[in-house]
């Protein structure tokens, strides 16, 4: 009678098991960025942690669902065996307490490292604080709008000021930034919340109306990535899709120049060196 | 047990005479501005039951838009929108906002404090009332000025369109969105009212509690659902003030230009810039400092029910009991602190992000502590196989996959990466559907018998947890999945970006699945009403449980009970060796026999 029902209740519990495998790879593949490779270690780290306390635990409840079924198909009055008379283990709330805690306290400590070089500014790797920021990205309602510092006579990036100067440079969605060396951005925001999302390097921050935030990262390939908004910014907030573009520094520096020749075209100079 | 019927004519002249008492006592009073604490949880239970299926309606929206983007939606297609039955984005917005906004406001809290406590308490402790019956009466009435409000603001342009953290600036400019107008304010007096109503349950259950224990009800001779009641009542107590502040402080900055949250120089869509000097991280430090410790408002009567069905259920007491208690209390303390975790990646201060993180990974002990000591519970006892037991066991295994998808997002260099995608969503629903509502059902069959003196018919409450449990995995388990694979949450269209495309598949059969379990509900809605009516009969203690609730006639009349009850033991005493009889439990209401019954009266609290 109550055999089956149990069978059931545990069948009903398996595909707990069974949809907890494919978890591992995700559709994206490996981080395109060192500290995402770290970020990914670290969630394996812990994704083998919680697997074996989940199905450690789920084995656990499973072997008490059983084993109770089995005592409560026993006739009650006869010699069946009746419900322990227990109200618990002191060394066993000692133990089951004290693991947990320590082995959350790990998880807890050796993460750390990786926030605070993502995050604290002291932290940020020397290279970034030596050029400071390349670009200034500043979300709007329903775009990114991309700051550049110009070029100079030699065709050298200037310094990126936090005020918009007469030779900056300009784009929209498009983010092109130099590969294999960690850069840095200024993030900020021109109207509500957003949030800067590169899904393929493992880098969220939100852009805050009214701060400016500092944020770093490093693309291993030269190739395109995803950037798209991750914090709720209005009716088109699923609309904010845009591309980081990393290239080899020089062929950004190229791109810059060429940005800047075609953003100082005014026609009619034009026409008169043709004359 | 015999069944102490009504020796208390005398004593009670309420006009409950008859020998067989109205099994529709209870049911018949709904209408009326009753101040029994009974009929106010019935009531709130009934409300919150069918506002369930709003709620749900809402999320069968968002899922279907998810699944088949753009396409016109069977059944409420009609009803929903304007454009041919399409999901427009705004309307999408406000799907989900309003889904969460039911949900967590007018089903989970109202449900579990207001339902179950207020039913609860008062036959737990073996009180006749609440402390303060016309608070608790107004404690319901004041929701249906909220449940105005917030259905006025679906028909305000747009509907509120900020996500039910509604963060400003989005929330607090009316150009920012097109809800974020007349709706948005509706929306900010019906959480108001919400408030309100949660406030004045909770000061009447501290009050009864401490003040209104029947003789020998000592502190740890308490139900563990009256121990979750009492914390949750306390932190409803120290964190709402909190939210309402905030919230009127965003109602001013609406309605009379001030600028708490809005920094200077900010032209939201074409308007004028803002002046001022606000900070938008302020409402969301404000905003979590409430939302993260009624995430265990919204969990712990859970737990604490839970614990009462597993130990009846497997007729064994609480594995642990003070361990329980203290784990409780400790889940309470930490939920004061750790609401940083929600604001990983906004900005503040990195430093408070390595703080909130130990504080919150150690919140996540407690609740290992419970887990084990349910499982204990459990280990060793003959287990009744019914749709009590079932839902209670659902609980404890679909709150062990939402406590540790949560070390994920505690990690904070692991939630750069999946703050506000689809793997946080998996989590709360885990927690919030897998665990909470899933021991709503099982209280729902549990305590069923004692409101309406019959029973729910099994079959039909098992084939509502088969098709309930099938479909709730189905739907969030894969979210984790959704999560990892970096799709955002609160997309109206993912599939606009080329690496999410190929989730589309996944998210059908998720949607599926939620259709599946969506209308699994009706099963739950016409169990529970066919069987006040129909249900088989029962004495006063179907269970055979030990609780005081069971003492009481089923339903009780007003007053509870008979004579002032007198508590001998705790509540868990099933299977003990001592009992007399050899029964397998052993109420908290009858005497132990070798005494005399006059000595021994235990320290009154």
């Amino acid at each position: 009678m109550v055999w089956p029902i149990a069978a059931v209740v545990l069948c009903w519990l398996a595909p707990g098991w069974n949809w907890w495998f494919p978890a591992g790879p995700s559709g994206t593949g490996a981080a395109m960025s060192p500290l995402g490779e770290r970020i990914d270690d670290l969630f394996y780290m812990i994704l083998i942690i919680t697997t074996v306390t989940f199905v450690g635990t789920q084995i656990g409840l499973g072997y008490v669902l059983f084993t109770g079924a089995r005592r409560s198909d026993q006739p009650e009055d006869a010699e069946g065996e009746k419900a322990w008379f227990s109200h618990g283990s002191h060394n066993l709330e000692v133990v089951w307490s004290i693991v947990p805690a320590a082995v959350l306290l790990f998880i807890a400590l050796y993460q750390m490292e990786v926030w605070a070089e993502y995050r604290v500014q002291d932290a940020f790797p020397k290279q970034v604080i030596r050029t400071g920021p390349l670009a200034e990205v500043t979300a709007r309602q329903f775009e990114w709008r991309i700051r550049y510092p110009g070029v100079d006579a030699e065709g050298n990036p200037l310094e990126l000021k936090p005020d918009p100067q007469p030779t900056d440079l300009y784009t929209v969605n498009d983010l092109r930034l130099p590969s294999s060396q960690p850069v840095m951005i200024w993030l900020r925001s021109e109207d509500v919340q957003h949030s800067f999302f590169l899904p393929e390097l493992r880098v969220k921050q939100d852009a805050v109306p009214g701060l400016v935030i500092p944020v770093w990262f490093e693309a291993i390939k030269s190739t395109e990535y995803s950037m798209l908004c991750a914090e709720l910014c209005g009716w088109g907030h699923y609309k904010m899709k845009s591309r980081l573009v990393a290239t080899p520094e020089d062929e950004w520096r190229v791109w810059l120049q060429e940005l800047q020749v075609e953003q100082n075209y005014d026609g009619v100079s034009d026409e008169s060196n043709d004359e | 047990m015999s069944t102490a019927t009504p020796t208390a004519e005398t004593s009670h002249g309420h006009g409950h005479h008859d020998h067989a008492p109205d099994k529709l006592a209870l049911l018949k009073k709904i209408h009326t501005f009753s101040t029994d604490h009974k009929v106010i949880g019935v009531q709130f239970l009934i409300t919150t039951m069918l506002l369930l299926f709003v709620g749900g309606a809402l999320a069968l929206g968002v899922r279907w838009q998810l699944a088949f983007p753009w396409e016109t939606m069977p059944l409420f297609g009609k009803l929903f929108a304007q454009q041919g039955g399409q999901i427009s984005p705004e309307f999408y917005t406000m799907l989900f906002t309003m889904h969460a906004t039911v949900m967590i406001f007018l089903v989970i809290i109202p449900v579990l404090a207001g339902a179950f406590g207020n039913f609860l308490i008062p036959l737990m402790i073996g009180a006749d009332d609440m402390a303060f019956p016309l608070l608790n009466a107004l404690s319901y009435w004041f929701m249906w000025p909220a449940i105005a409000c917030f259905g006025a603001s679906f028909f305000f342009a747009g509907g509120p369109a900020g996500g039910w953290t509604s963060y400003p600036v989005l929330s607090a400019i009316q150009e920012a969105a097109p809800g974020s107008g007349t709706a948005q304010t509706m929306w900010l007096l019906g959480v108001t009212f919400v408030g309100v109503s949660s406030m004045m349950g909770s000061v009447n259950y501290m009050t009864t509690i401490i003040n209104m224990r029947a003789p020998g009800m000592t502190l740890f001779r308490m139900p563990l659902t009256i121990w979750a009641m009492f914390i949750t009542a306390i932190l409803q107590a120290f964190a709402l003030p909190v939210l309402t502040a905030a919230g009127f402080m965003l109602l001013f900055e609406r309605t009379f230009d001030f600028t708490f949250f809005i920094p200077g120089g900010l032209v939201v869509n074409n308007a004028d810039p803002t002046v001022g000097g606000g900070q938008p991280l302020l409402w969301q430090h404000l905003f979590w400092f409430y939302s993260h410790p009624a995430v265990y408002i919204m969990l712990l009567p859970a737990m604490g029910m839970t614990s009462d069905m597993l130990a009846c259920m497997s007729r064994k007491p609480i594995f642990g009991y003070k361990p329980m208690v203290y784990s409780m209390a400790a889940i309470a303390g930490l939920g004061f602190i750790v609401w940083g975790h929600h604001m990983f990646t906004s900005g503040m201060n990195p430093a408070l992000g390595m703080t909130f993180m130990v504080s919150t990974m150690m919140i996540a002990l407690p609740s290992a502590v419970k887990v084990f000591n349910w499982i204990g519970t459990m280990w060793g006892g003959r287990l009744q196989f019914n749709t009590v037991m079932l839902n209670a066991i659902a609980f404890v295994s679909m709150f062990i996959v939402g406590g540790l998808s949560g070390i994920f997002m505690a990690a904070v260099p692991v939630d750069i990466y999946i703050h506000d995608t689809y793997f946080i969503v998996a989590h709360f629903h885990y927690v919030l559907f897998g665990a909470t509502l899933f021991g709503v059902f099982g209280a729902i069959h549990f305590w069923f018998p004692k409101m309406f003196g019959r029973t729910m018919n099994e079959g039909i409450g098992k084939l509502h947890f088969a098709l309930t449990f099938i479909g709730m995995n189905g739907t969030f388990f894969p979210m984790h999945l959704l999560g990892v694979a970096g799709m955002p949450r609160r997309y109206a269209d993912p599939y606009l970006h080329p690496y999410l495309e190929h989730l589309l598949p996944m998210n059908q059969f998720m949607t599926i699945c939620a259709i599946l379990m969506g209308f699994a509900q009706i099963l739950l809605l016409v169990n529970f009403f066919v069987s006040i009516f129909a249900g088989k009969e029962c004495g006063d203690n179907p269970w055979l449980a030990n609780g005081l609730e069971w003492s009481a006639p089923s339903p009780p009349p007003h007053g509870n009970f008979p004579s002032v009850p007198i508590v001998y033991r705790g509540p868990y005493e099933y299977s003990n060796p001592d009992q007399p009889e050899g029964l397998d439990y052993w109420p908290q209401t009858e005497p132990p026999v070798p005494k005399p019954v006059t000595s021994p009266v235990p320290a009154p609290a």
